[in-house]
């Protein structure tokens, strides 16, 4: 299991029911239901990762997120997850707002752009940052919106959103002191857990 | 038809009929005192009759959906079933690992008692007097047909469009004989838009100065002309703008126009051939019927509209498959079904099919969707297998 997705295990209660946007292989929904025995479906558009989820018996539906959730009802969901991903649509702040209202909490993990090696790399080379955990270039990524940690938090605060609990750990999860105490700057991944 | 038969294909079928003796009660209020379905089946029954598969056909098919009913060349006898690209050894529903069974329903004009069939109280074709049936009624009798061939749960029940109907229904009615349920290009009731559609395909029939209130066949007659232009109109609503576009755009008859009502573009042309060779395999009367079976189905409205509710019975897992250019069964209507079974808290996976296809997609062997279809089954296959050990 990728390393971010063993992290918020820890995090998640068992028979809860759960939505995962964006949900790719599936793999985090298995572990899930195989070891947690939660209920839940994943919200995917990727044929292969549709198919891989069918495979293993992942509920999973093809739908674009980026038109909309208004079929699933508020507060429907025990949680709503998604990880690595939301740097990839097109209104991040109004799909959490989407989140929060599905589900009675939420846990997002995404790249830290605040990074120091991305920092670095844009300040020494003058290029946006290419990196083994976001290999695109600037015009083929599917990331289209950048942000830190920081710019997270603050998002969160403009729109009183609770922050339960985070984490920021580095590209093999490890989770050290100078992170913790710097995440903007020493993190790759940002975990949220928030609510309203 | 070649020579050979492909070595993918279920080969030489031959239908069978079962005949009931215990009357069937109709949700019109009237019974059927003793009716006959026929059916096909293709591959192996296990030994604990736990690999079956019930495949529902939509408004105009029949029981033979796979195989060949003869290898002499140009009959009619000699096409391959109507869903013969995914029913086989190695295809999408696999002969290998599932004992498949296709039936012509209650109604219908291809073996099952309808109104072609002898009313036995008055010994006189049934015709227009053949009661109307319902989605439920055929379920109702599809699970004799299954009492009888000794199959107490489906491993999976599969259809498109009228035949998802029927899967939808088992789901609801008998939620301990079905443990997945394939639902393809279907919705949970008809549309205004699509009743419309059926009353004016009914009305063609029944203007047919041939049809005689129904009762054509004792006039030796048959109302071609309603039930070609019914099939006309049918046609049209199964393709996409886009693929009758491809398909024959303006292609003309002549080089130039010749200002008359005779056939100027080939779309004309098909249409004409596609309604004349209907009306020589299918029942005025059973087209009708069929139309209204379509409009009749509603299951929410046992719930006062809240499908959810209805569908919370279901117990089995759910693969749900619309496709993007179909606007007779639209995706959206699709994902009101995969709506309600999120709200009833159901497993179930849905597909939404890339394809120009329009409605008829759901007969054409688009690889994603026989692979979607061939992996939601194997897995259905896999579990069957660890349950024997």
């Amino acid at each position: 299991m990728r390393s971010d997705l063993e992290l918020i295990d820890e995090w998640i209660q068992p028979n809860i029911r759960v939505l995962d946007l964006a949900c790719g292989p599936g793999e985090l929904l298995q572990h899930l239901i195989d070891n947690k025995k939660i209920s839940g479906y994943g919200l995917e558009i990727d044929p292969d990762d549709l198919n891989t989820c069918i495979e293993k018996g992942v509920p999973v539906l093809e739908q674009n997120i980026d038109e909309g959730l208004q079929n699933f009802e508020d507060q429907s969901f025990d949680l709503v997850l998604m990880t690595h991903a939301l740097q990839q649509f097109r209104r991040p702040d109004l799909l959490i707002d989407e989140m929060l209202r599905i589900g009675k909490e939420c846990i997002i993990t995404f790249p830290n752009f605040g990074h120091w090696r991305s920092r670095l790399h844009l300040a020494l080379k003058g290029r946006m940052p290419v990196s083994e955990f976001l290999p695109y270039n600037w015009y083929d990524t599917p990331n289209i919106h950048f942000f830190t940690f920081q710019d997270f938090e603050r998002l969160c605060r403009e729109k009183d959103i609770k922050v339960l609990r985070w984490a920021a750990v580095d590209g093999h999860l490890r989770d050290h002191w100078w992170i913790r105490s710097m995440p903007n700057l020493f993190s790759e991944t940002a975990i949220f857990h928030i609510s309203r | 038809m070649s020579d050979a038969i492909p070595v993918d294909s279920v080969g030489i079928v031959t239908p069978q009929i079962a005949l009931f003796e215990t009357p069937l009660a109709l949700s019109c209020g009237q019974a059927l005192s003793s009716y006959q379905l026929i059916y096909e089946t293709y591959g192996t029954l296990n030994e604990r009759a736990s690999n079956a598969i019930l495949v529902c056909h939509a408004l105009s098919g029949d029981h033979h959906a796979a195989g060949y009913h003869t290898m002499a060349d140009g009959s009619r006898e000699s096409k391959p079933g109507w869903w013969d690209s995914a029913i086989g050894p190695g295809k999408a529903i696999d002969t290998n690992h599932f004992f498949v069974i296709s039936l012509n329903n209650l109604g219908g004009c291809c073996g099952s008692t309808g109104p072609t069939s002898i009313n036995p109280e008055t010994k006189q074709v049934w015709g227009a007097d053949f009661p109307i049936v319902t989605v439920e009624d055929w379920v109702e009798s599809q699970a004799r047909l299954a009492d009888k061939l000794g199959i107490k749960t489906f491993a999976a029940i599969v259809g498109g469009s009228l035949g998802g109907m029927q899967v939808l229904e088992w789901s609801i009615r008998f939620p301990d004989r079905i443990k997945a349920a394939v639902v393809i290009a279907s919705a949970p009731k008809l549309s205004t838009q699509n009743i419309a559609f059926n009353e004016v395909a009914r009305q063609s029939i029944r203007r047919d100065p041939d049809f005689f209130n129904g009762q054509y066949l004792d006039n030796n007659t048959v109302p071609t002309n309603g039930l070609g232009l019914a099939r006309m109109l049918g046609h049209i609503t199964y393709l996409s703008g886009d693929a009758m576009n491809a398909k024959f755009g303006r292609q003309m008859r002549h080089d130039s126009y010749q200002y008359n009502y005779d056939i100027e573009f080939e779309v004309e042309s098909y249409l004409r051939y596609q309604g004349e060779a209907f009306t020589k395999r299918f029942d005025a009367n059973t087209y009708m019927l069929m139309t209204k079976t379509l409009d009749y189905f509603d299951p929410a409205a046992r719930a006062n509209g809240n499908l959810a509710a209805v569908l919370k019975r279901a117990q089995c897992e759910f693969l749900l498959v619309s496709f993007t250019t179909d606007w007779r069964f639209s995706p959206e209507r699709s994902e009101e079904i995969v709506n309600a079974l999120i709200k009833a808290g159901k497993q179930v996976s849905y597909a939404k099919i890339t394809s120009e296809g329009g409605h008829d997609a759901f007969l054409f062997p688009i690889p994603r969707y026989m692979t979607a279809l061939n992996t939601f089954l194997t897995r259905v296959a896999n579990r069957l297998a660890t349950e024997t050990n």
